[in-house]
């Protein structure tokens, strides 16, 4: 189990190098550089120049290098003191920026993570139990509709009705008197008022996918001759299902845990935006229209590694749930 | 016991006890190979969902081709006279109680002295029959062919027919839907074509080589699939120029939803690539002198082309939706170039769509496609699938 | 404990499945009857409703299947030993209900078809006799272990302690059967059914499982319903013989008279079907079950008019067979036919006498 582990840790070391030459690479795209066109403007608007501030951020990025030399710079900055380098737009570090905000998108997927799973399983469960009930129709129509709409979409929608209808303005993480405010408990009951929507939406989706996953695997698993076997032992219907097909059943769903977390960062993003939150992806989509490279580098990097992670966690987790892979054996998979 | 056993030794074989000859099961297997894909044909018709969802996709697919004849009037032609109009209410009966052929009534703007924003009322007075084939805008067909018919609308420039209403400038919502169908609904399309070339090459080479072009590619595709697609999507689009001309912004941003795409199809040819070498019937084709493409062209592909349209059709939605939120985000396609996610960055903030609410009707076209898109993947896949019936 | 009292009593026993294309009559009108201590072999084609009759018993049949008539009666022996006995009446219990779950496991339990597909692939062999322990005996988990590989012991399981902590797929499929039995035989049963539990194992496995299920049957004095297309097993494990035809039991008595003088034409093709040894290997046929007999059983959900097996019946009478259904006639006290070709010989049987 441990060299498994261990095994799996160092095929992931590559994987996120290759991330950040990738990461690296998209950000030196558009043409132009910040640095340039800042100075420009600055010019334009016959503001003065500090020089010798200019010098030195080309001198600490290379700016004036060639491009895997300032690769180099940039990665060695990551690797050995973990700083992500400087935000123009910002003019500040980027980590300064960044963690907060990613964090807050983190919890956000997380939270949407437990919303799914705890929606999807039980409602899986129950249709796999009942196939072709009405309940089994409902909810493979619903996750049909859920599968087909993406949350910013489905955030446009919910934002007119809550403002037409009940005119409530839906968005932000805060309401503008918490906006500034230190953190109190005042403030984070605001926080949750506002987080439950985008977690509701970002969940939807996912919902719809996972009860579709779950609904398949067990009834793969109730046709099992061990099932029946569990009933003549005389143990309870609810215990039957419970020990045998759901617990089999449950495993691949662990291992969405990896793939979710990069679909609540992807459709997250749009939906963080349209929703006006102050999370990773306005500032992202802000950073890469301004070409904040550094920002926008951090980004895809921090993003990346964390999903390389998050499938890292789902397959460590199924070795463990699933003795089969623990052992190597292919039987019945 | 072991008395009774020995009964069996003795016993003649009895004249009921016939063995029973062998079917004629040849004829039975050859009429199953030959109706193979017959057989996926039948099962698909069997599948209502996805036939309905093919007529649907027909039917969009329909107007986008014909656009400039389908939607009434040019999406770019602004009535300047009815900017923000709420969809047109269609009428069969008259304010006598006579029934009639549908009509729409005549509007009165008027502005809002509040808030200084246009709002219109009915004139009763005035009735205009919606008609078929009436003449109007005039437009060049796919750019060729010169021509002002339209499939329907009042023909009366006077009170244009805004089934879905009217946006900011006064262009009609629902022309604009139809040619942004013309966008969107092919990006899927071509992206996937992309996908389903980069993947049959890529995997293809990996497959065909191994060793390390086969360890880059796989290691490729490891890096893709863990990063998430919207936010790399944005990223490769932010660097398309803003001042590009339309055509090449609308390939590239195909480009770039089919980097994603290709993956899984490439995992799947590499694998089909790997075991085939080790096919008995691929070395004597080899050594029947066949060349390497011929034996990929007549032994591979037949026995996955199902898998190949099926895991296409399923890639076509989330690239519809891809175009969408770039567009939507605007790093996408710009005006003037029209597509639904384009429609949509008019209505990105709360008090448009409050205000202009029928400017979110491009929603229900996108899901609409995505959601057909995937009964009919569904129905595809289900009908290649040899175990189900 | 009297040896010739009856365990259980299927009297006219009726289970359909209500499909979208039809009824399928799974079991139509089965008569059986088990004793205490003793085994019962049935014997049938593939698709007769052996399987469906056994699932019957325990109220296990899944839907859209329903038992539709008849009574499965339990003389459920009390504890005290003192031969009286409780009568249930199993189809009258809630399928899901208490009662029938204590039955379950503990008074009567399953081995099933397949050895590979009975146990759980992620938990291991000993939670999942534990569970059965546990649940039918008021034991902590400590004592039901002990139990489990006690059994797991008896059952001549190699290394019964290591074992228990194995997952089914590290086993054999000759030690997964053994652990099935285990489970099954874990709660002491007074019936255990066991549903052609030597099919998938080769033949010394086969003859091992046989030798064990005996020994076991006369040490822990269960009585045995064993289903099987193979009339050389029946003939080794069986007192009593029930012949089962498309859902309807046509021939029950004991292994003698069913082996020397098998009166209903099915049991008769069924006998003379089973090959030669020495000639089918000196033709070099491959080793067959029970097709031999003329025809297919007809496709399940067409009722035939009159005898089932008419059209496949070497000995049809006309005008007969395709018309009247052929009621159970009792040739003699403790052999039961139904067929025409014996309707004139006893005119009314005696009843059965248990
Ligand atoms: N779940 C079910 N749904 C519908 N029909 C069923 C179901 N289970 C069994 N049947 C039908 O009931 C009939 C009897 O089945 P059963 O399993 O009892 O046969 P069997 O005698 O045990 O055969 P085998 O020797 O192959 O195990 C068959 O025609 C079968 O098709
Ligand atoms: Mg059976």
């Amino acid at each position: 189990m441990l060299s498994y582990i261990i095994g799996r840790l160092l095929r992931m070391i590559p994987q996120v190098f290759l991330i950040s030459i990738l990461a690296f690479i998209i950000v030196q795209l558009p043409p132009g550089d910040y640095l340039t066109e800042h100075l420009n403007r600055l010019r334009q608007s016959g503001a003065s120049i500090d020089q010798a501030e200019v010098e030195r951020f080309t001198k600490m990025y290379g700016l004036d290098q060639p491009m895997h030399i300032q690769y180099l710079k940039w990665i060695t900055n990551i690797v050995t003191r973990g700083s992500f380098g400087y935000s123009f737009e910002w003019q500040k570090p980027v980590n300064e920026v960044i963690v907060g905000r990613i964090g807050t998108t983190f919890v956000i997927a997380f939270l949407s993570f437990v919303v799914c799973w705890s929606l999807a399983i039980p409602i899986g469960i129950y249709v796999a139990v009942r196939q072709y009930s009405l309940a089994d129709y409902f909810f493979t129509f619903l996750g049909f509709i859920g599968l087909a709409t993406p949350g910013f979409l489905l955030a446009l929608v919910i934002m007119y009705v809550a403002y037409t209808y009940f005119g409530i303005r839906v968005g932000g993480l805060f309401s503008p008197e918490f906006e500034t405010q230190p953190w109190s408990w005042a403030k984070f009951v605001d926080l949750l008022s506002h987080l439950w929507l985008p977690v509701l939406i970002l969940a939807i989706g996912g919902t719809a996918n996972l009860i579709r996953t779950m609904r398949a695997t067990m009834l793969d698993e109730l046709r099992k001759q061990y099932v029946m076997v569990a009933r003549a032992k005389g143990l309870s219907e609810f215990a039957v299902l419970l020990r045998y097909p759901v617990r089999i059943a449950i495993n691949p769903i662990l291992s969405t845990f990896g793939w979710l977390l990069v679909w609540f960062f992807s459709g997250g993003m749009v939906v963080e935006i349209v929703l006006n939150l102050n999370t990773a992806g306005p500032v992202l989509w802000r950073s890469l229209m301004r070409q904040d490279m550094y920002m926008a580098g951090a980004y895809i990097v921090i993003i990346g590694t964390l999903t390389a992670l998050g499938s890292l966690i789902s397959d460590i987790l199924l070795a463990i749930v699933d003795p089969r892979i623990r052992f190597g054996s292919m039987e019945g998979l | 016991m072991s008395g009774f056993l020995s009964i069996f030794k003795g016993k003649q074989q009895e004249p009921g006890a016939e063995v029973q000859a062998p079917s004629a099961q040849t004829k039975d297997e050859r009429f199953y190979r030959a109706g193979q894909w017959q057989l996926v044909w039948w099962k698909f018709r069997r599948h209502r969902l996805a036939n309905f969802a093919m007529i649907v996709l027909g039917i969009l697919y329909f107007i986008a081709a014909f656009a400039e004849f389908v939607s009434p009037y040019d999406p770019l032609h602004r009535f300047k006279d009815f900017s923000a109009k709420p969809p047109s209410v269609i009428y069969i009966r008259d304010t006598e109680g006579r029934l009639r052929l549908p009509f729409v009534y005549g509007a009165i703007r008027a502005r809002d002295p509040v808030t200084m924003r246009p709002v219109y009322k009915e004139d009763t007075t005035r009735i205009y029959p919606i008609k078929l084939f009436v003449r109007g805008d005039e437009y060049k067909f796919w750019g060729l062919f010169p021509s002002d018919l339209h499939l329907f609308g009042t023909g009366d420039p006077q009170m244009p027919l805004f089934i879905l209403g009217s946006d900011h400038l006064g262009r009609d919502v629902l022309s604009r839907i139809f040619y942004g169908a013309r966008i969107s609904l092919t990006v899927g399309l071509i992206g996937v074509f992309l996908s389903f070339i980069l993947g049959l090459v890529l995997g293809g080479l990996a497959g065909y080589f191994g060793g390390l072009v086969d360890e880059a590619v796989m290691r490729i595709i490891d890096v893709l699939v863990s990063l998430p697609a919207i936010p790399l999507w944005m990223a490769l689009a932010a660097a398309l120029p803003q001042d590009w001309p339309q055509l090449r912004t609308y390939f590239y941003v195909t480009i770039i939803l089919s980097i994603l795409g290709w993956t899984s199809l490439a995992r799947v040819v590499r694998g089909k690539m790997l075991s085939l070498r080790e096919e008995d019937y691929v070395m004597s084709a080899k050594l029947d002198g066949e060349s390497e493409w011929q034996i990929i062209a007549r032994y591979m592909l037949p026995g996955f082309t199902s898998y190949i349209i099926v895991s296409l059709t399923m890639a076509i939605p989330g690239m519809i939706l891809g175009e969408t939120a770039l567009s939507f985000l605007g790093i996408g396609l710009h005006p003037p170039t029209i597509s639904w996610g384009v429609m949509l960055q008019d209505a990105q903030n709360v008090q448009t769509i409050a205000q202009l609410p029928w400017l979110l009707t491009p929603v229900v076209f996108v899901i609409t496609a995505v959601l057909m898109f995937n009964f009919l993947g569904d129905g595809l896949r289900d009908a290649a699938d040899p175990y189900v019936t | 404990m009297p040896e010739n009292q009856v365990l259980v009593e299927i009297k006219d026993l009726h289970t359909y499945f209500f499909l979208a294309e039809g009824v399928v009559r799974a079991v139509d009108g089965v008569d059986l009857v088990i004793k205490r201590r003793q085994t019962l072999g049935v014997v049938g084609e593939s698709g007769c409703g052996k399987s469906i009759t056994s699932l019957s018993l325990l109220r296990l049949i899944p839907p859209p299947g329903r038992i539709t008539q008849g009574e499965i009666l339990y003389y459920k022996p009390s504890a005290g030993d003192n031969g009286s006995v409780d009568v249930i009446n199993i189809t009258a219990l809630n399928p899901n209900g208490r009662e029938i779950r204590d039955i379950r496991g503990n008074q009567i339990s399953m081995v099933f078809q397949e050895p590979m597909t009975a146990m759980s692939p992620v938990r291991t062999v000993g939670q999942q006799i534990i569970e059965a322990i546990m649940l039918h005996q008021k034991v902590n988990k400590a004592e039901a272990r002990k139990r489990a590989i006690e059994m797991l012991a008896r059952v001549k399981m190699p290394k019964p302690e290591r074992t228990i902590d194995d997952y089914p797929f590290q086993l054999s499929g000759g030690m997964r059967q053994r652990a099935v039995i285990a489970m099954a035989l874990s709660c002491h049963p007074h019936l255990l059914i066991a549903d052609e539990p030597t099919t998938a194992l080769d033949v010394t496995t086969e003859a091992q499982i046989l030798d064990l299920m005996r020994s076991l049957q006369n040490e822990l004095g269960m009585a045995i319903m064993y289903i099987t297309h193979n009339l050389g097993v029946v003939a080794e494990m069986a007192e009593e013989v029930a012949v089962m035809y498309l859902g309807k039991v046509v021939e029950q008595t004991d292994v003698k008279t069913i082996f020397l003088e098998p009166l209903h034409p099915y049991t008769q093709g069924l006998l003379s079907s089973i090959p030669r040894l020495d000639e089918s290997i000196m033709r070099g046929e491959k080793r067959r079950r029970l097709q031999m007999i003329k025809g297919m059983v007809p496709d399940p959900y067409t009722r035939l008019k009159g005898c089932p097996f008419h059209p496949r019946c070497p000995k049809v009478i006309g005008d007969v067979c395709d018309q009247v259904e052929p009621a159970s006639i009792w040739v003699r006290p403790g052999h039961m036919v139904r067929c025409h070709l014996y309707a004139e010989a006893v005119k009314s049987g005696p009843a059965p006498s248990h």
